[in-house]
């Protein structure tokens, strides 16, 4: 399958940079943005097209386009998406091409996530059956119309590669020709699906619709997109939570060359000229005082000392099994508390967003993964109907939850207030982009336990953190219950028979905090696999071997353990300093055990040895995808496990860049072996699994080279310093 | 204060009329309308703005255009017009090496580079040559593979 339309540059933009050059002057150039963006913007043409519901749509000349519900942010979810709608319709592969959606909630809602959004791994497991059901009822309308004009059963034609086949008397019709016929049939309900067993793509690997332009500079994200006459932003927003402009000396900084003005909000100050570099420096030169406000002496040392000593309280109860206080009390007790810290995203493309605001509409480019919701906040801001604000999507440099919040566009908008007509584009600087974040919340997880004939008998957990649902999405928190905070852990996998979690919401002072890849079982899975390890030593059981024994009802669960054990050698020697962690979890509906191999040095440096997963997520839809997302998910979670901490002092993060807020790199890293296993269950997430898989194993690794339990992340190294084999 | 200078990119002459601290990123993306070139850092810190200059890759975002003078400069762009830069984007398609693929320009213009200068690169010169370019999304692995395959694909040729 590929993608058959491939977009170069267009005539005007070859003609403008030629003029351009000539000229040497450069200020308003004339590059639509929409001309070079991949996949194309979804326009509303539908006219003389073949429509049978959101998702498709077949001119007659058989091009059959497909409209992405779900945002493309590099886990492959357009490729995923094309070939579901294409398995069911029978489409020809050579003669697809991709759109991104609209704003429209009534045609996109994530039907997980009651809005159109795309995050918490639940593309695949949230549209599955509605693409099959998509491309199963378009073929039947088509199959309906090639029988009708043949005078033959529906059931007696077959389909493939875009065309209707009646093999009795030998007669073919192309889809193309048959969309006048389809389009007047009313949509047939309960259309029968494909035996997944004739599938013919799902399930093989197939060459992704989005890379070809991203390997030759041609792909356009948000941060790419280009208007007639527009001009260039960025800004500096108060570096102290919740502070506010005092005042801003911005003579020096309208001197310079290219810079063309200075824009004062409440919070934030931005420079606004002919190019990143002028306003780069415009912004260098302002002066600006703040007005800091309460939180100028915050520092994260106060903002630990509020979640530990809050934590001493009950929480909520999201879930409780038998009698946890009696379970506790019988056999051996343990308890111990586990910490994570926040983190900024980092994405690689920093924020951004282009907005043109006139008197009675405005457009906006961007990358979001909540299209909607940033139309409807721009309308709410501006005052303008909703159907007067469009946003333009665009393949993503990084989402990772960053760009489930609209403030980049809201930023941008209330700039674009002040520019009269004028389009302007609004770059954050990296600087920005770290210090002025929606971080991953902080977690404290208070857990005691019992053991008895070496299994663990009674488990009492608390999960202590911010709320992002109760900002995000308020109907999703009930009764003092975040399901997010509390996922992975009231479903986790081990047969327990007294069994409570609790939650208790300790929401962080000053510090935004929001959705971060892996979400709530990050927290839960990091905690849960850190003690189990613990257990299984204080039961002087293997740690798999101690798992094993828990994990009767999970038969997915346990197959993918198994693998993993055969295939990371398990058991069998290890250098000294050197040790084998495992974790498991059935989070995101996928179920995966992996273990993570690692050496700890006298200085208390670790590296990475190897890693292996065992991964069963139901249907593989595009193999290949998945194992890619299975390697990058665990490099981010090992990531943030090895480097990963914003800090606060005198109210602002302290971190900046990527010198202070470090990254894996190629040569940290270790090999990464993964093994899928087949099942015909209905997929699960895998954009997020590999990322919560990946810090329990390492920290557990870590425990058995050196017998240090880590309590927190990220790992400490003066803790790992010539400590020696447990 | 801006001048009038003319770069050499791609193989062709670009008049630009700019400040000589602009760093060439901002150059070929503000105003010349290119880019395939990313900004990720601004201090050198995560390759994402390589480019070649006259073959060596180079940090475009600290690279001031009064250092580039008539020095040719290849970008993204016109990278698949070597043969070293056209093996290394079919190894990365075939391997399907991208995710989000903001990095992925910096990324093939650091293994070119290394290419043109080590035909068949081992590990230790792979890490050397690419652990200048952050890429989030973790594709390193087959970032390696990569490497190897379009190495290997002129010693097959």
């Amino acid at each position: 399958m590929h993608a058959s339309k491939r977009i170069s540059l267009s005539p005007s933009r070859r003609e403008f940079i030629k003029s351009a050059a000539a000229s040497g002057f450069l200020l308003a150039f004339y590059v639509p943005a929409h001309a070079v963006n991949e996949p194309e913007q979804a326009p509303d043409d539908t006219k003389g097209k073949f429509v049978p519901n959101a998702f498709i749509r077949i001119d007659k000349s058989g091009t059959t386009t497909l409209v992405m519900p779900q945002v493309e942010m590099g886990q492959g979810i357009y490729t995923g998406v094309a070939m579901i709608l294409a398995e069911e319709l029978d489409a020809d592969p050579a003669k697809i091409l991709l759109e991104h959606a609209p704003s429209n909630e009534k045609f996109y809602t994530n039907p997980l996530l009651g809005i159109q959004a795309t995050g918490g791994s639940t593309s695949l497991r949230a549209f599955w059956m509605p693409l099959r059901t998509a491309g199963a009822t378009a073929r039947a309308m088509l199959v309906q119309a090639a029988a009708q004009q043949w005078h033959v059963e529906p059931a007696s034609c077959t389909t493939s590669r875009g065309e209707v086949s009646h093999a009795a008397s030998n007669r073919k019709l192309s889809y193309g020709a048959l969309i006048d016929a389809a389009g007047r049939i009313t949509p047939p309900k309960n259309v029968p699906l494909k035996d997944p067993a004739k599938f013919v793509l799902v399930g093989t690997p197939q060459k992704r619709f989005d890379t070809p332009n991203k390997v030759n500079g041609k792909v356009i994200y948000g941060i790419d997109a280009m208007v007639p006459g527009m001009q260039f932003a960025t800004l500096a927003a108060c570096p102290v939570f919740g502070g506010k402009v005092a005042h801003v000396d911005d003579a020096a900084a309208k001197a310079l060359p290219g810079v063309r003005q200075v824009i004062v909000l409440d919070n934030l100050v931005a420079v606004v000229g002919d190019h990143m570099w002028a306003v780069k420096k415009g912004l260098e030169a302002l002066k600006i005082s703040w007005a800091e406000g309460e939180h100028a002496k915050l520092s994260s040392t106060d903002i630990w000392e509020d979640i530990r000593s809050a934590s001493h309280k009950d929480g909520v109860i999201a879930k409780t099994q038998g009698d946890v206080e009696k379970g506790l009390s019988k056999g051996q007790r343990f308890e111990a508390d586990y910490e994570l810290p926040f983190l900024a995203h980092a994405t690689m493309e920093p924020l951004n967003c282009m907005v043109w605001l006139k008197e009675d509409s405005c457009e906006l480019w961007l990358g979001t993964q909540i299209i909607a919701r940033v139309q409807q906040t721009t309308a709410a801001l501006t005052g303008l109907p909703i159907d007067k604000v469009t946003v333009h999507n665009h393949l993503i440099g990084g989402g990772f939850g960053r760009r489930l919040e609209p403030d980049m566009a809201l930023n941008a908008v209330r700039i674009a207030q002040h520019m009269k007509g004028v389009p302007v584009k609004v770059v954050w600087t990296r600087e920005e982009d770290i210090q002025q974040d929606i971080y991953r919340p902080i977690y404290r997880n208070v857990i005691s336990a019992s053991l008895a004939d070496g299994k663990v008998a009674a488990w009492k957990y608390k999960v202590c953190g911010a709320s992002i649902i109760a900002r995000w999405l308020p109907p999703g928190f009930q009764k003092g219950i975040d399901g997010d905070a509390v996922d992975s852990a009231v479903d986790m996998p081990y047969d327990i028979p007294d069994f409570q979690v609790q939650y208790l919401r300790v929401e962080p002072r000053a510090v935004p905090t929001g959705w971060w890849r892996g979400v709530g079982p990050n927290n839960n899975v990091f905690a849960i696999e850190s003690f189990m390890d613990e257990l299984a030593r204080k039961a002087a059981k293997d740690p798999i071997a101690f798992r094993r024994d828990m994990l009767g009802k999970q038969p997915r669960l346990l197959a993918a353990l198994d693998l993993v054990a055969a295939k990371s050698d398990w058991g069998k020697p290890l250098p000294s300093r050197v040790g084998r962690g495992v974790c498991v979890q059935p989070s995101f509906g996928s179920f995966i055990a992996t273990v993570v191999e690692a050496e700890v040095d006298q200085h208390g440096e670790v590296l990475l040895r190897r890693v292996t997963t065992a991964v069963d997520v139901g249907t593989l839809v595009n193999p290949d995808s998945v194992e890619a997302q299975l390697q990058g998910g665990l490099v981010f979670g090992l990531t943030a496990a090895l480097y990963g901490e914003i800090t606060i002092k005198k109210g602002r993060v302290e971190q900046s860049n990527f010198n202070d807020y470090r990254m894996l790199r190629i040569d940290q890293m270790p090999k990464i072996d993964v093994h899928l296993i087949k099942s015909g269950e209905p997929p699960g997430g895998v954009g997020e699994t590999g990322t919560t898989a990946g810090p329990p194993a390492l920290r557990n690794a870590i425990f058995a080279a050196t017998g240090i339990a880590l309590k927190r992340l990220p790992i400490d190294r003066n803790l790992l310093a010539g400590s020696t084999r447990a | 204060m801006p001048q009038t200078r003319t770069l050499n990119i791609n193989g062709e002459s670009k008049a630009v009329d700019v400040p000589d601290d602009m760093p060439l990123l901002w150059v070929l993306r503000d105003v010349l309308a290119m880019t395939g070139t990313k900004f990720g850092c601004g201090i050198a810190q995560c390759g994402a703005c390589t480019v070649h200059l006259e073959g060596k890759a180079v940090r475009s975002c600290v690279l001031p255009v009064s250092a580039v003078g008539e020095r040719a400069v290849t970008t993204i762009e016109a990278v698949g017009n070597s043969p070293a830069g056209a093996r290394v984007q079919k190894a990365w398609l075939e391997l399907e090496v991208v995710q989000c693929g903001y990095c992925q320009s910096g990324q093939i213009m650091s293994a070119s580079a290394l290419l043109t200068r080590t035909p068949a690169p081992d590990d230790a010169d792979i890490d050397a040559a690419m652990a200048g370019n952050i890429c989030r999304c973790g594709t390193y692995v087959r970032i390696r593979e990569a490497v190897k395959r379009a190495a290997a694909d002129r010693a097959a040729s």
